[in-house]
């Protein structure tokens, strides 16, 4: 079942500059989709006119906006509100009763293993637990699609591995259409179904590549040879993506 | 003993030794300037009295009933009442028109102008004009301190308003909240830092503005103000007007550390800011407990 799909989308800011130069793009529920490309390359971009916080210059995009999940670059979190608040947010912005929502909160909370932090306050939190409670806030809601902007690109090396294991552990149960940002090679491996490379200016998908690892993944696939030479062979298209 | 404890005791003791040790130089200048500068003591108390003299002379006459400390708290009784309620009025009205502003880039455009104007212009040159509209008593009084307390309240709140995270702007646009919800739900407690500041900011303005207010305006149900204003104009009253002068002080100092206070407990859990007014040397001024 296609749950996002896109259609020579481009996208030229007022200053002249091409982002984005005609991108297509389909992603069915249960596949995780990861972009990687040079800083500056209009991958965020794409997420913003996915999301609709911006139009594109041309092109269409089909996907549910209702069921939608965003998780940003920072955690985003309100820094007056504790842990609980802050994963109820966005069901209470949409309006779903507040009865209704305590069970989806709760189970969201479990799902990314904040239970004993939930009276915390953002600034008590570490970084990695900031990401987790910004991926219960969007896991409330059960989207079907899932944005992922360069979520653990701040975290240390070691953290971000968890956060991998456990995001894909998420996936595997929630079965949603992931999209997914980095500058990781082996994250992006990791993760995901499919990989594709774009380029800068215009920013352009110059190739894709299918990961075959079956699911659940054990971290250890991290080592293995075939893990090692799809990395070589996405870091071989980055280059030519750079020049 | 740890060492940490250790340590914060010796910070909590150089944020009470150290501004003592400012007060006794200061007031060892003011003895010796006295000292020196006057050749005979009575020229000396109706100029630069010492400072003793402004406690036993200024305030000590307890049973005097038109100098000291029983008329100087009587007198201040109106200039607390003035105060307040024109920081009140000052905050509702900074607030409100701050938050229009925000909401419409017209309305900020036709409106900041005339609130800088309103900030500079010297309020009590205009006296006469003031006296035409809103009297003598303690109406035009009030009016001087809201106009003068205003302007840091509705700047500092605009600011907080308009500074609030994009990155959470895009939060609430992706979850399609109203134009109510993101003010009441995201803006406001965004700006609850600067507003504070604002506020504490005004808090000083409005104690000068009442009191100086009872220069121009001496009418009605009057302030300490009068009180000073009056012991001025007779050399030998000096340590009254001492007197008075520093108890309206003591009021604003009083009014900067409450709302201080106020400060850290709304925005105690959570702020960034909250850490750096921790951090910063004013916290002599707030509870010590609970640090």
């Amino acid at each position: 079942m296609t749950a996002l799909s896109l259609h020579n989308i481009s996208m030229t800011f007022p200053d002249g500059t091409q982002a984005i130069d005609d991108v297509d793009l389909t992603i069915k529920r249960g596949e995780f989709v990861t972009i990687v490309g040079p800083s500056g390359c209009g991958k965020s971009t794409l997420l913003r006119i996915i999301s609709g916080l911006q139009q594109p210059t041309s092109g269409t995009c089909e996907v549910n906006r209702k069921s939608l999940g965003y998780v940003f670059q920072d955690s985003v979190l309100l820094p007056w509100r504790n842990v609980r608040k802050n994963v109820e947010l966005n069901a209470e912005l949409q309006g779903v009763p507040k009865e209704q929502r305590q069970e989806s909160v709760q189970k969201a909370i479990n799902l990314v293993k904040l239970n004993d932090h939930v009276t915390k306050f953002p600034h008590q939190l570490s970084g990695g637990m900031k990401m987790r409670c910004s991926l219960a806030r969007s896991l409330v809601s059960q989207p079907q699609v899932f944005l992922f902007d360069e979520p653990f690109g701040a975290l240390d090396e070691m953290t971000r591995e968890h956060l991998n294991d456990e995001l894909l552990n998420i996936f595997l149960q929630e079965k949603f259409a992931g999209l997914f940002i980095t500058h990781s090679i082996q994250e992006a491996v990791f993760l995901s179904t499919r990989v594709i490379v774009m380029s800068s200016q215009p920013g352009r998908f110059i190739s894709e590549h299918t990961i075959d690892f079956p699911f659940p993944r054990v971290p250890d696939i991290r080592y293995s040879a075939e893990f090692a030479e799809l990395c070589g062979r996405i870091s071989h298209d980055l280059k030519l993506a750079h020049a | 003993m740890k060492l940490s404890s250790q340590i914060s005791q010796n910070r909590r003791i150089s944020t009470i030794v150290l501004p003592v040790i400012t007060f006794i130089v200061f007031l060892s200048i003011w003895y010796a300037y006295a000292k020196f500068h006057y050749d005979n003591p009575v020229q000396r108390r109706n100029a630069l009295p010492y400072p003793h003299e402004i406690f036993t002379d200024g305030f000590l006459p307890l049973n005097d009933k038109v100098n000291g400390l029983r008329p100087i708290l009587g007198y201040m009784w109106p200039t607390v009442k003035v105060t307040f309620l024109g920081l009140l009025i000052a905050v509702v009205l900074g607030v409100f028109v701050a938050t229009l502003m925000n909401l419409s880039k017209g309305i900020e455009k036709s409106l900041f102008p005339y609130a800088v104007i309103l900030q500079t212009v010297p309020i009590l040159a205009i006296t006469p004009l003031l006296t035409e509209l809103f009297g003598q008593e303690i109406g035009v009084r009030l009016v001087v301190t809201v106009l003068v307390a205003i302007f840091p309240v509705m700047t500092n709140m605009l600011f907080g308003l308009q500074s609030t995270d994009r990155a959470l702007h895009d939060l609430f646009t992706l979850n399609q909240a109203s134009r109510w919800t993101r003010l009441i739900k995201l803006e406001f407690p965004s700006a609850l830092p600067s507003l504070m500041t604002g506020i504490r900011i005004a808090s000083g303005s409005a104690v000068i503005g009442s009191v100086v207010a009872d220069f121009f305006f001496a009418k009605g149900e009057k302030g300490i103000g009068y009180y000073i204003r009056t012991r001025q104009q007779q050399a030998i009253q000096r340590p009254e007007m001492f007197a008075g002068t520093i108890t309206a002080s003591l009021f604003g100092i009083a009014m900067f550390v409450l709302i201080g206070w106020i400060t850290s407990r709304a925005i105690r859990n959570w702020h960034d800011s909250n850490l750096a007014i921790r951090q910063s040397s004013f916290k002599i001024l707030r509870p010590l407990k609970g640090n």
